[in-house]
């Protein structure tokens, strides 16, 4: 049934049949096919079984073999969270509103340093004819291969009252102008610090360590984004007499903006969800104002083991980062198509 | 036109050349040289220092644990490598069990991270069918939510896969099986994710080549697609790697037979709120122990992992 010309291939000479018209869509499907298998058993039925948790009261009595099955409470859950009516009894310092809004400023608060500081390092590393980049760049990447709960541990004992470094350099400072050590048992990160307004000291403490473990990913990915910028930019600003810094705010900066801005949103996300360092470290202290949301749910479900309570408030959390991620994609369209 | 710029330019214009000299790809004069040498060196100094401080921790004697600057007061031991090597954690489990326990985890969940996630990233990125973009959006959602309370639903689902209810009968939710789903599947959606973008950014020219010359579609995605993929692919291996080696929290939930405990269990028994006081060099060593692999994998593959990062963040 050879028709058309000598120029058509073989498949076409017959019109194709209905498998193999949707051959792509079955090789689409094999492929997704053992990743979706495993997906669905092991990530998305557990979420469903959340959901159904958060109706319910369960707790430890209905992990049992054979346990009865929790009482259903409806939205009493979440309603409990959000007013802490009969929590304050259970947990101590349970306010809602004050562990977001700290969460929100501490994830807000530690990625504006980790980029800023993340691009000027790039910018320094990436200067032409600088010897030893390599060594440095292998070095500066350390704190990412170090597993979070020795770095949280660390740094703890680094902002240890009695023993940590930070106190003892900082008296050994100013023990030269005469003050005396004492002064200088700061308790960065014990429950009876002092609190001067919103932030408490803690804050600071988790803040210096964060820093210190954010901003290398940071510079990684700048560096590879600066490296993209065409040279001649640079060297069109110079003939028309730029200066370094008219150099870097009006071409470094904005080239910089698209490659920098998704990886700035995920890092905000993964601060937001930064577990170990709260954890491990200040443990929430003084009174839970350096609580998550991740500590605090942990806490529920490790401590207080009321997992549907747990449940309810992690349903929460993914509300809550999904409102956070849908802004920031628009943000991020926003400044994108400004340009 | 290029007289009058030059009189009104007069003074940048030295200047101009000047900085084209330095950006010409000549070498740095000396003076900045060390300034900037100077500041890189005092990064590097703050990077390492916790470091540094981690590892003087670790010559240590666990009963004279007393650091001055950045040596032991006491002089250098080895006991605390002893001890911890000896004896790592209270369960009758020898440290080269709890090493091997944990890399047979994390290799492992790496290995299937990986490879599931390119398949599946694969079909996002090359393929349109019908529900592609619901379930994309479905992956990125559980992205967002943290697993800390997923720890009820994973424990009874592994549960149900069991032979029996006595101590020898295998239950998968008390086995290493187990535990390694349970990472798996919090690591599965970033590695969709991440692998998608960076496939994304290969250019279909080469696998519409390939199929010209006569390649069906697995022999491009083995042959073409995968070779090229190598950065994306190492980062994501290293991730899965790090993720199940630093695990303790479902390995704490759900494993009961101290020979199936990992590094991290052990690690994690040492700090946090279940330990009262910290044993800081015995915890300094063994940290040093647990981190060293996985920073010695790294370098390895740090090269790729650099250009893995960063190729998804830039526009071609």
């Amino acid at each position: 049934m050879a028709t058309g010309n000598i120029a058509t291939p073989r498949s076409e000479v017959k019109s194709p049949g209905f498998w193999q018209r949707t051959k792509d869509t079955r090789s689409a499907y094999m492929y997704v096919l053992p990743a979706g298998i495993v997906m669905t058993i092991i990530t998305l039925y557990p979420l469903l079984f959340q959901v159904y948790m958060s109706f319910t009261d369960y707790g430890l009595t209905n992990l049992r073999r054979n346990a009865a099955a929790p009482n259903w409470v409806g939205l009493d859950n979440f309603t409990n969270i959000v007013t802490g009516d009969t929590l304050t009894n259970l947990i101590p310092n349970w306010d809602f509103f004050r562990i977001l809004t700290f969460n929100l400023w501490w994830a807000l608060s530690n990625v504006v340093f980790h980029v800023v500081l993340g691009v000027l390092i790039a910018v320094l590393l990436n200067v032409e004819g600088l010897w030893f980049k390599k060594i440095y760049r292998a070095i500066y990447i350390l704190p990412v291969v170090i597993p979070a709960i020795i770095i949280a541990t660390v740094w703890k004992k680094i902002f240890d009252t009695t023993d940590g470094p930070i106190n003892n350099v900082m008296a050994g400072i100013f023990g030269i102008f005469g003050v005396p050590a004492a002064s200088f048992q700061i308790p960065w990160l014990d429950n009876n610090q002092p609190i001067y307004g919103p932030l408490p000291l803690a804050y600071f403490a988790l803040l210096t360590a964060n820093i210190w473990l954010g901003w290398p990913l940071n510079s990684v990915v700048a560096t590879g984004a600066l490296q993209s910028i065409p040279k001649d930019l640079y060297e069109a600003a110079v003939v028309d007499g730029a200066t370094g810094r008219q150099q870097f705010f009006n071409i470094t900066v904005p080239m910089l903006r698209a490659p920098m801005l998704p990886f700035a949103i995920f890092g905000f996300i993964t601060t937001f969800n930064l577990f170990a360092l709260s954890y491990f470290m200040s443990e929430g202290n003084p009174y839970g104002k350096t609580e998550l949301l991740v500590t605090q749910a942990y806490k529920l479900v490790n401590v207080n083991k009321l997992f549907g309570l747990a449940a309810a408030f992690s349903i929460y959390m993914f509300f809550i980062l999904l409102v956070i991620t849908l802004l920031t994609n628009r943000l991020a369209k926003f400044t994108a198509s400004a340009d | 036109m290029a007289a009058q710029t030059t009189i009104a330019k007069g003074k940048a214009t030295s200047a101009t050349q000047a900085r084209m000299k330095v950006s010409a790809g000549r070498p740095l004069p000396l003076g900045r040289q060390l300034l900037y040498q100077a500041l890189c060196i005092f990064i590097a100094l703050t990077v390492l220092f916790p470091i540094m401080w981690v590892v003087s921790q670790s010559f240590t004697s666990p009963d004279k644990p007393k650091i001055r600057g950045f040596l032991p007061e006491y002089g250098i031991s080895l006991d605390a490598y002893a001890t911890v090597l000896d004896k790592p954690t209270r369960n009758p489990v020898t440290f080269l069990e709890l090493t091997f326990n944990s890399l047979k985890l994390s290799l492992s969940t790496s290995f299937f991270s990986v490879f599931l996630g390119v398949l599946a990233a694969y079909a996002f990125s090359r393929f349109k069918f019908p529900g592609r973009g619901f379930l994309f959006l479905a992956i990125l959602a559980v992205l967002m939510l943290p697993s800390v309370a997923t720890l009820v639903p994973l424990f009874t689902t592994l549960n149900q896969f069991r032979t029996g209810d006595t101590g020898d009968d295998f239950n998968l939710r008390n086995s290493l099986w187990g535990v390694g789903l349970a990472i798996v599947s919090g690591l599965l959606p970033f590695a969709v994710y991440n692998l998608k973008g960076y496939l994304d950014t290969i250019p279909k020219d080469l696998e519409e080549a390939a199929s010209i010359d006569g390649a069906n579609r697995n022999q491009v995605f083995f042959k073409v697609i995968l070779p090229l993929a190598t950065p994306a692919l190492a980062t994501t291996a290293l991730f899965g790697f790090m993720g199940g080696w630093t695990e303790f929290y479902f390995s704490w939930q759900f494993l009961t037979n101290p020979k199936d405990f990992t590094l991290a269990m052990a690690l994690s028994q040492m700090t946090g709120q279940y330990a009262r006081t910290t044993p800081w060099s015995q915890f300094a060593a063994f940290a040093i122990l647990v981190a060293l692999p996985v920073s010695i994998v790294y370098l390895a593959l740090q090269r790729y992992i650099v250009s893995g990062l960063t190729a998804g963040g830039v526009k071609s």
